[in-house]
Parts: C-alpha cells; structure tokens; sequence
C-alpha cells in the first residue's frame, strides 16, 4: 500500500475499525465504533459551526468593503475559537419566572434536531454514517422537529420581544416548510428514490439532475433556495430575530453557551440546506464531468466540500443583498407566489418525465 | 439489543404519558406528549418500519404539535397554572383509563400472534407503498385516498370561510 492510499477516508475507518475489532469482542467493538462515529460527527459539527461563522463574519466584512476579524491567529482564523472559549466560560443567567425546564431544553432541540440530519448526509461514496432508504424524506421529518426549540424558547423566557420572535418564527417555518417539502418532491420525480446515495448514483451517468431536468428543475431550485433561506431564519427572512425590532428575538434571555447552541444551530442549518441542495441538484460528491472519477486516492469529500461552500456563499449573498421582509410580504411571497409556482411546476416536472423529455 | 432498546422506549413512551396528563403546566404536558410520540416513531424505526416513523414525525411532531404549541403560545402565559382537578373527577378519569386498559391488555393477550418467516423478509419499500396507495385493484386504497382528500379540500374551504368571516359576505 503506497502512501497516497492512506489519505483515503476509507482506508483510515478501515484500519480503525480493524484495529477496534481486533482488541474487543464483537458486540463491544460494535457499540465501540458507534460512539466512535457519533463523537466524529460531533467533532464535525461543532468545527463547521465555528469556521461558518467565521466564513459570514469575512463575507460580511468584504461585502461592506471592510477587512473583517484578522487579529487572532493567521488571517484570523482562530477567531471564532477564542469566540467559543468565551462563550463557554460565561456565566449562564436567566430571568425570574420563567419555566426552568422548557427554557433549558430549548437550546437541546434546535441542536439534536440539526445533529440528527447531518447523519445521513452521503459526504462521499463511503462517508455517509445512516443510509436509510427515506433519507429524504428524514430530512424534511427532522427540520420540522427543530422549529419545536424556538417556540419553546420563546415562551419560556417569559419576555415579550422573544414570544413575538417565536411566534413569527412558528408561521415562517409553518409556511415554508411546504415549499422545501414540495421543491425536494419536484426532484424526487426525476429520480424516483428517495435514499440519498441512489440519488448520487442516478446522477453518475445523466449528469446532475439541474441539468436532467432542465427548466423545471432550475425553478425547484430557486424555490428551494429561497425557501430554504427562510427556513434557516437568516436575512432577508430573519423577522424571528430582527435586531432593530426586537432585540434579538427568541434568544434574547439566553446567554454563554446556551446563547452558542442557537447561534451554531443556525449555521449547521445552513450547511444542511446547501447539502440537501448540493445532493438533489449538483451531484453530491460526483466530481463535475467525472474528471477525478477514475483516481481512486481522490478524496471525493472534496467535491462535496466545494459545492455546499459555494452553495452557503451564496446565501451569505443573500443576507448582505437583501433588505428584510415584513410580515405580511413573507406570507404574501410564500401563499401567493412560491406556492402556486411549486405545484405548477410539479406538474411540469411529470409532464417533461412523463413526454421523456429529460436529457 | 433489540429487546433492550424496546424496553427503553416503552419506559419512556409511558413515563412520559403519565408525565403529560398530571401535568398542571399546559405547555410542559404538550412536550410530554412530544416526548411519548417520538418514542412511538422510534418503536417504529425499530421495527424497521422507517416510513411510518418519518410520518409520525413529521405530523405529530412538526404538524399536531407545533399547532398545540402555536394554540398554547396564543392563550397562556408562563406563569399561569391549570386548575387542581378534584378529586371526583380524579376517580372517574382513573376508572376510565383503567377500563380501556383492561380492554386493550385483553384484546392483546386473546389475539394470536403468527410467527412470520423472517427469512424471506425485507422491509418495506415507499415506492410500494404508493403503488398500493393508488391502486384499485383487489386490496388497493384509491377509494379511501380520495376520500381523504375530498374531506381534506372541504376542511380547508370551510377555514378559509370561517377566517373570512363577515368580510366574504359583505364584499360579494
């Protein structure tokens, strides 16, 4: 075995998980190598939070024409660490009656539920921890889960900016889940699966599926971005959280870590979204035109890296883009546009299926 | 490990059912309930039965339950507290439940269970589910599906009549 086949993930788990069997039972090295993968996921998830908000804090700095964090570390690049290091040694404070239990749980929700729907994301061919065969269709079950934590949050602070916050928060969620629901249907008609690998592998020989299915897959993709944007709470969506309205919504009366747990939740929803997009229109891990298909050491990991951070940019884009929505133009857009749109354009989509017009 | 993690759920599923209705606080009992239903859906997922897991956590979890929190969030404020139950009404709501009870252990333990062949199992497709959903063949559900949908489309009419109210009548 040359060097350049040890970088492979595969080889890595292999050995790991050779060398655990090797030492223990079996049933012990089972249960040894899930604990092993869900602490490699946590890992995962906390680095991605802290340099996402890092990645926002430069994109907002060169958008606005400014030279952002550069003090801590190369280029600031340990900025959001020492950030986390603060945040953790804070003290953690809370109001006077509010509900102890619900306000301690919320914080727990928004998280689990995001942790739960980075596993069966297929990052590549062998790094996808839970290929179960609705993956899809988990995906949306989950994110309707998360929104639970904000409501909760929200009411129990016993503070009126964050119940208005968690309220909107409730109706926007409500509104624009159906529009990710039925965006994700439009493609899951093209592919008719809806296990997140067999998606990838119908993508390896008719190219991506924005490209397989032409105009109506262009527009679920708009529509899923915009709602998606919505669904993560960020600008121009962010009334749960609008600053200049009510200080800072639903987590207002929370503080040091628990504060960190919302503010990471966002940025891991993102990074889901721009997955759940990245898997159902641009390939997954496949490279574009097959160019690293045939080196096996190539870390197709990479790819998918290369697309979900083009993917997150672009929503940052939005955020520094766009001026936020009232109210009633948030449902206005959802009941009376991106709606109607969806489900004309998921008859389109079986009529282009149903004609054999795909390419 | 399957029997384990079984019994696991059913601890939670039932601590927190207990948990839910002594409850006197409205918002805590809904996500006692919460808790009882994702218990279910993991009962399912441990039967291998991942779709109707996922539907149960998508209607109960995100649809049932993000509306009874919406409800709750509308009309109560955190400090408030439900009434005491008396404890007459204590008596007869435990007499109820102890009587479906009895009816449920009794129709479980008269039943026969068939031991399937596990051999030629293998768990259960969503596109077969579709198939079956909207064939009207012997053992299809096309007729009951549009049922469903034909009552779906009047609830959804009458909302919109009833949020309109006066308005509707007034301008037509």
């Amino acid at each position: 075995m040359n060097f350049l086949q040890m970088i492979i993930p595969l080889n890595i788990t292999k050995t790991i998980s050779d060398w655990i069997y090797s030492i223990m039972p079996e049933t012990a090295a089972s249960y040894t190598i899930m604990v092993v993968i869900a602490v490699a996921y946590l890992a995962l998830f906390a680095v991605a939070g802290l340099y996402l908000v890092l990645l926002e804090r430069k994109v907002a700095a060169w958008f606005q024409l400014r030279i952002g964090p550069n003090r801590v570390g190369p280029w600031g690049l340990l900025q959001t660490m020492a950030d986390a290091l603060k945040l953790v040694s804070k003290e953690l404070t809370s109001t006077t009656k509010i509900d102890k239990f619900l306000y301690n749980l919320a914080p727990y929700f928004v998280i689990v539920a995001a942790l739960m729907a980075m596993a069966v994301f297929p990052f590549s061919k062998q790094f996808q921890a839970f290929d179960i065969n609705i993956g899809v269709f988990f995906l949306i079950a989950i994110s309707s889960i998360g929104v639970i934590g904000i409501l909760l949050a929200g009411w129990s602070s016993n503070n009126k900016f964050a119940l208005i916050g968690a309220m909107r928060s409730g109706l926007q969620t409500i509104s624009y889940e159906l529009s990710v629901g039925l965006s994700i249907l439009t493609m899951v008609l093209l592919t008719g699966t809806l296990q997140l690998s067999e998606i990838i592998e119908a993508q390896r020989t008719g190219g991506w599926l924005i490209l397989q299915g032409h105009i109506p897959s262009v527009i679920a993709f708009m529509i899923f971005m915009i709602a998606g944007t919505a669904e993560t709470n960020r600008a121009p969506f962010d009334l749960v959280e609008a600053e200049s309205e009510l200080g800072a919504g639903f987590h207002t009366e929370y503080s040091g870590m628990k504060f960190a747990y919302f503010f990471l939740a966002e940025f891991i929803n993102m990074f889901i979204i721009s997955s759940i997009a990245v898997v159902l229109f641009f390939g997954g891990w496949l490279s574009p035109f097959g160019i690293t298909e045939n080196i096996a050491w190539f870390p197709e990991v990479i790819w998918f890296l290369i697309k979900v951070l083009g993917l997150i940019f672009l929503m940052m884009w939005f955020r520094w883009t766009f001026p936020r929505l009232r109210v009633d133009q948030l449902l206005t857009l959802e009941w009376k546009y991106l709606l109607p749109l969806n489900l004309m354009n998921l008859m389109l989509m079986a009529i282009v299926i149903w004609l054999n017009w795909t390419i | 490990m399957e029997t384990i993690i079984f019994y696991i759920l059913a601890a939670i599923i039932i601590l927190f059912a207990v948990a839910s209705v002594t409850s006197r606080k409205i918002l805590r009992a809904v996500i006692y309930l919460l808790f009882v239903l994702i218990g279910i859906a993991g009962l399912y997922f441990l039967v291998d039965y991942n779709y109707l897991a996922a539907i149960q956590l998508t209607v109960y979890g995100g649809g049932i339950i993000v509306l009874f929190i919406f409800a709750v969030l509308l009309i109560h404020h955190v400090e408030l507290e439900l009434e005491k139950t008396p404890l007459k009404k204590k008596l007869i709501a435990a007499l109820l439940s102890a009587a479906g009870l009895g009816v449920t252990l009794w129709a479980i333990s008269t039943y026969p269970f068939p031991v399937t062949d596990t051999s030629t199992y293998s768990s259960i497709e969503v596109a077969e589910i579709g198939r079956i959903l909207l064939s009207y063949e012997d053992g299809g559900f096309i007729l009951p599906f549009e049922v469903i949908s034909v009552l779906l489309v009047a609830v959804m009419i009458g909302a919109i009549v009833v949020a309109k109210g006066k308005k509707l009548t007034e301008n037509n």
